[in-house]
């Protein structure tokens, strides 16, 4: 792909994208420094997501804190007959594996354990290669970032699946599920993690582009 | 200067600017630099949406009062619905957890689907919706956070998990939930936001 010297962005003609609405709106100098909203749908006008590397990486490394914990403590307590079995997520795939059933072991594998991590360290490499100004496959970087964006949600899985136990088994003393101090943990891992796929701006990678044209 | 930003746009993922064109039914204009969808050609996009959110509604409404799954295990009945779980996490402490359920689940379809209902409505009947801008913009953030149809997946593993030890019995809520999945995807598919955003032109 031929890379232009200067291409043709929002940014160079001063011009701002609105977030929302999509709608370009012109921006003096004078503004730099001050609140501007967008004329057609009210949004808050930012040429970038501000402080968008400063705020992913706490977000990352807050969520890959919360990921031992969620792994750890275990996210379900099954009572039965007066015994109490603690689960944790990994327990659970194992118990799936053990009783034949590798399709949802592979579900809930991927959802809780591969998925999280999978975007915690896609982010992590985004967020260092644009601080480096890399320019290695910006394009390729871009869906990487579109990745880390849509598989998020599917980590929920986990969560959803306590949920539904709780409400089912509730047989007195014969058997009863209660939630574990893990799913707190985990649930924490899974909103986090959107919230720094959200603040990440993907048009970093390409602005890191450019500045090194110019040298 | 309106007059002509008007007809450009800017990739919302690298910034490049291009000019809107008119698209083939159905078609998808894509950033030429990073290959993003920048618009899309929706035909009779808002009268699709409006049928589809009143499907939804009513989709809703029957997924939250009938049952939704039964437990039987010999002569003990349990019987669930889509609040159950919520209700019974809030007990145990999980609050947290509670409403992380409560809200991904049940509020943030709600609030899409009737916020929809608010701008739709109006603009059928060519009036100007109630603080559209204000309005279509939440709509449009709350997006991300509706997962019911990762909650369709918790299902099944919660199903396969109790299969060996009991029957369950699937309600109506779970079939009228189904189909809700299907209805929210289909509208999310069916808008064009940049007609919505044409009204307050």
């Amino acid at each position: 792909m031929p890379v232009n010297p200067s291409p043709l962005t929002a940014m160079n003609v001063s011009l701002i994208s609105c977030h929302s609405c999509h709608q370009l709106s012109k921006v003096a100098p004078s503004d730099k420094n001050r609140a501007v909203f967008c004329s057609r749908c009210g949004a808050r006008l930012h040429s970038r997501k501000p402080n968008s590397i400063g705020r992913t990486w706490a977000l990352v490394i807050a969520a890959f804190i919360f990921y031992i914990p969620a792994n750890v403590l275990p996210i379900t307590k099954v009572v039965s007959f007066g015994k109490a079995q603690s689960d944790t997520i990994m327990s659970g795939v194992i118990y799936f594996v053990k009783s034949g059933s590798w399709p949802i072991a592979l579900v809930i594998f991927v959802a809780s354990v591969f998925v999280p991590l999978l975007k915690l360290f896609l982010l992590s490499f985004l967020l260092i290669s644009v601080q480096r100004k890399s320019q290695w496959r910006p394009k390729d970087r871009t869906r990487f970032y579109r990745i880390t964006e849509a598989v998020g949600r599917w980590s929920m899985t986990d969560i959803y699946v306590v949920t539904i136990l709780v409400a089912l088994v509730k047989l007195g003393s014969l058997a009863t599920i209660e939630a574990g101090p893990g799913a707190i943990f985990f649930a924490g891992v899974v909103i986090i993690t959107i919230f720094a796929a959200m603040s990440f701006d993907p048009r970093l990678i390409w602005d890191a582009q450019e500045s090194n044209n110019e040298r | 200067m309106g007059r002509y930003t008007k007809f450009i746009i800017a990739c919302h993922e690298c910034d490049l600017l291009h000019q809107s064109q008119s698209l083939p039914v159905g078609g998808t204009a894509r950033c030429v630099r990073c290959g993003a969808a920048l618009y899309r050609h929706r035909p009779n996009s808002l009268d699709r949406v409006l049928a589809l959110t009143v499907a939804g509604l009513i989709l809703f409404i029957i997924a939250n009062i009938y049952p939704f799954l039964t437990f039987r295990i010999e002569a003990q009945i349990q019987e669930t619905n889509l609040m159950t779980g919520i209700i019974e996490l809030y007990h145990q402490g999980m609050w947290i957890v509670a409403g992380v359920v409560l809200i991904t689940t049940i509020l943030m379809p709600l609030l899409q689907l009737t916020g929809m209902l608010f701008i739709l409505v109006p603009l059928k009947f060519q009036r100007r919706p109630w603080k559209l801008a204000l309005l279509f913009r939440t709509v449009r953030s709350f997006r991300p956070w509706g997962m019911t149809e990762v909650f369709m997946i918790g299902i099944l593993v919660a199903g396969v998990k109790l299969v060996k030890m009991a029957s369950i019995i699937p309600g109506t809520a779970l079939y009228a939930f189904m189909i809700l999945i299907f209805v929210l995807a289909a509208s999310a598919v069916a808008l064009d936001p940049h007609i919505v955003w044409k009204e307050l032109d």
